[in-house]
């Protein structure tokens, strides 16, 4: 019968359609963003993280970049803790992401420092030498426009103060894209709550094995001489370590757990035996 | 009887600019499967990846597919209906808006103009210059559909308007957002809800734009190239409702993991399944149609395009639904595998129906018979080699980098740095970027083809050939 009656078959294929729709579409608005998921330390963006959000929309970074870590032990442990429907409430739109050509960024927020961010975001291959990401260099010569931010902070309904605003006067793109970035994932404690305890004696296992020094320095090119330097120089990101006197144990802990304040990330994914040797060859620079 | 007089020059215009639009979207492939391996391509800040990568989703899905629709619906809502179009002048509106449309979408996504919803990404203005296309369409579609002088409405018709009405549905609820200023505006949901309609959009947008409309072709165009009808129209009228009714449950699977309600992700991922019998349901239609004509896949070139697309629709509702599964997505969500998957669907499925019904119409609308068989079949095994390679390497490439991702060692700690994954890709994707030269080799042929058939083909003597 419907076959001979084209509103009709309209009809019931927009009636077919709604069923699924309003189930699995419509009804979650009744569980989603309630005070049941509610986390009271998530804050709105400031003015300029939000302008620093719209750059990263703006260029499209969530084509590459997800941010959302799901509850997967390989996933919590590169990226931090797994996300929660709270942490999102005033993202619009949201910006999960499909697809990881980079890693997730749900955490990257006080990772490392500012100084890290401005100058991978400018030339990503001098701080990752093999990366595929584009340079965003441009981002510093564009001004942010307050009068503009602060109509947007309007339309969202998130507070901001005259001071917020004026402050941004003389602001880049880079600086609001920064801002942003150190935001992502820091609403919740989970930094802190992930923090280990070495508990012990913390006996270094290489203590003057030379043949693991190889191993050491490859560790020490690839997750450290970018900020530190080749030659343990340091740079605009990261001290020098020619002068390090720790003792093994010490320096051990500091690798590990990084230094969340000083913007170190914690290199406890490495896992232990990695980091006795990043410790050795770190020890046996500084003794040469 | 006096024949009607069907407008054919409309289905010849949308033709030219959806094969237009549709090596744009290729040639744009291209450059980012490059920039993938050689990030100096990208040149800042218009044409990098990221400003990029939307506008060769775009072109390809609404540039190639909506364009080839356009072209396909208004040729067989004619004849199936025996009338002509409604209106002719909504028609040729149409068709300029279409293109208006798609070149407000390019530049302003060059300019960086985004909201960045997948496959959603426009500005409010040109959503609404969407809408206006769409119900123009629409009234056209529906009005030929009430005046026709066929009593019956075939199956293409009904997947037709399951389209027509399932885009306006999913377009109008994913776009409600709001404005800034004229080219920034925020999404009206916020987190998790907005990412759970995002992706009920983005799913079915697959439904009601890249399965409903090339089955609607599929049905009318199987049948017309080998000169025997569809089997079963009761397994086509049992999938038709089963695929539209089970299809809207699905969207939540592309959030499988992440903060949305467990219900949902169940639910979908169960739906997903199911949905395998529908989607079956046309690809055993289709086949058993073919019994005792496959000597015809030797014999015409058109069934072989027909029936490589629906084993590739078929092939694809499989993968689909086994990535759908919980611990399978936790493997292959995020890497190469999806793009693999993909392009299975845009450049195996629907390409390859299309091309079958473009070489179907390019008799009619050039009065002229194919300039080349030959060449009709060249260009069929560079555009199947181009994809195959394409889709089977991001497999292998999104197996490897998964198992990278989640390698750990004994200690419990991570076993590769997430440089050392990407490293591990660069070759991969070598192999991606020139599988799209080889696709656009095949695109190339085929172009040639139509342009040699309008300027020397032999004139098609009253009605043309069917098929060979």
């Amino acid at each position: 019968m419907w076959e001979k009656k084209p509103v009709l078959l309209l009809l019931m294929a927009t009636a077919t359609i709604l069923v699924g729709t309003l189930v699995t579409m419509v009804l979650p608005f009744a569980w989603v963003n309630t005070e049941a998921d509610r986390i009271e330390t998530v804050t709105p963006y400031t003015p300029l993280e939000q302008e620093g959000r719209d750059v990263y929309i703006r260029e499209g970074c969530n084509n590459c970049h997800t941010q959302t870590v799901r509850p997967l032990v390989a996933e919590v442990l590169r990226y931090g803790d797994y996300s929660k429907s709270g942490e999102f409430v005033y993202d619009r739109p949201f910006l999960w992401g499909s697809r990881r050509t980079g890693p997730d960024l749900a955490r990257i927020g006080g990772k490392y420092p500012d100084a890290w961010h401005y100058q991978h975001m400018s030339a990503p291959t001098s701080m990752v030498p093999r990366s595929n990401m584009p340079a965003y260099a441009f981002l510093n010569e564009n001004q942010v426009d307050p009068g503009y931010t602060r109509r947007k902070m309007e339309v969202l309904g998130f507070p901001y103060s005259e001071e917020q605003i004026a402050a941004l006067e003389g602001k880049t793109e880079m600086d609001a894209m920064v801002a942003y970035l150190q935001k992502l994932g820091s609403d919740i404690p989970w930094r802190e709550a992930a923090r280990t305890t070495l508990v012990g004696d913390l006996s270094n296992p290489y203590q003057g094995d030379s043949s693991v020094l190889d191993e050491g320095g490859r560790l020490y090119g690839q997750h450290c001489a970018s900020c530190h330097g080749a030659d343990f120089e340091g740079s605009d990101i990261a001290p020098d370590l020619q002068d390090v006197d720790m003792a093994d144990a010490e320096l051990y802990e500091l690798l590990y757990n990084g230094i969340p304040d000083g913007g170190m990330p914690a290199f406890s994914t490495l896992g232990s035996d990695r980091v006795w040797k990043l410790v050795n060859f770190v020890k046996y620079h500084k003794r040469h | 009887m006096e024949a009607p007089q069907y407008n054919t020059a409309i289905v010849r215009s949308f033709v030219h600019w959806s094969i237009l639009w549709g090596v744009v979207a290729i040639l744009v492939g291209i450059l980012i499967s490059f920039q993938l391996v050689n990030p100096d391509l990208n040149i800042a800040p218009y044409l990098t990846y990221g400003r990029l990568r939307p506008i060769h989703t775009n072109a390809g899905i609404f540039g190639w597919g909506i364009g080839s629709f356009f072209a396909l619906f208004y040729y067989m809502v004619q004849r199936l209906c025996r009338t002509p179009l409604w209106s002719d002048g909504l028609a040729k509106f149409q068709l300029y808006f279409f293109n208006a449309t798609i070149i407000a979408a390019a530049v302003t996504l060059a300019l960086g103009y985004t909201t960045s919803k997948e496959y959603h990404e426009l500005e409010w203005p040109i959503d609404i210059m969407v809408v206006v296309l769409w119900v123009v369409f629409a009234i056209n579609i529906i009005m030929t559909i009430i005046k026709r002088k066929e009593e019956q409405m075939y199956i293409s018709l009904w997947f037709m308007l399951a389209s027509i009405v399932g885009v306006a549905v999913l377009y109008l609820v994913n776009a409600a957002e709001v404005p800034v200023s004229l080219f920034k505006s925020y999404s009206a949901y916020a987190g998790t809800n907005d990412a759970n309609v995002q992706w009920w959009f983005g799913h079915n947008a697959v439904a009601m734009v890249l399965t409903a409309p090339p089955l609607a072709v599929f049905y009318y165009f199987l049948p017309k190239s080998t000169g025997v009808p569809i089997y079963s129209h009761r397994l086509s009228i049992v999938a038709f409702w089963s695929l539209i009714f089970m299809y809207l449950w699905t969207g939540a699977h592309h959030l499988l993991w992440t903060p949305v309600p467990d219900w949902v992700q169940t639910l979908a991922m169960a739906f997903s399944v199911m949905l395998i019998a529908p989607s079956w349901g046309s690809v055993f239609n289709g086949y058993l149609s073919m019994g005792g004509q496959w000597h015809q896949m030797r014999e015409n070139y058109l069934v072989k395009f027909l029936i490589l697309g629906i084993t590739f629709y078929g092939l694809q509702t499989l993968q689909g639904p086994l990535q759908a599964v919980r611990s399978f997505s936790a493997f292959i969500h995020y890497t190469d595998w999806v793009p693999g998957h993909v392009h299975m669907g845009t450049l195996g499925w629907v390409s390859l129906v299309l091309f079958a019904a473009f070489y179907y119409l390019a008799p009619r609308i050039y009065g002229r018979e194919l300039y080349s068989i030959p060449l009709a079949n060249l260009h069929f095994w560079l555009v199947l080699i181009g994809q195959l390679v394409y889709s089977v390497s991001m497999w292998i490439a999104g197996v490897q980098q998964a198992g990278m991702w989640h390698s750990m060692n004994p200690d419990g700690s991570l076993a590769y740095s997430f440089m050392e994954t990407l490293i591990e890709m660069y070759p991969y994707y070598w192999v991606r970027a020139f599988s799209g030269l080889i696709y656009i080799a095949g695109v190339a042929v085929f172009v040639y083809n139509l342009f040699m058939t309008a300027r020397q083909g032999k004139p098609a003597g009253g009605k043309a050939a069917v098929g060979a």
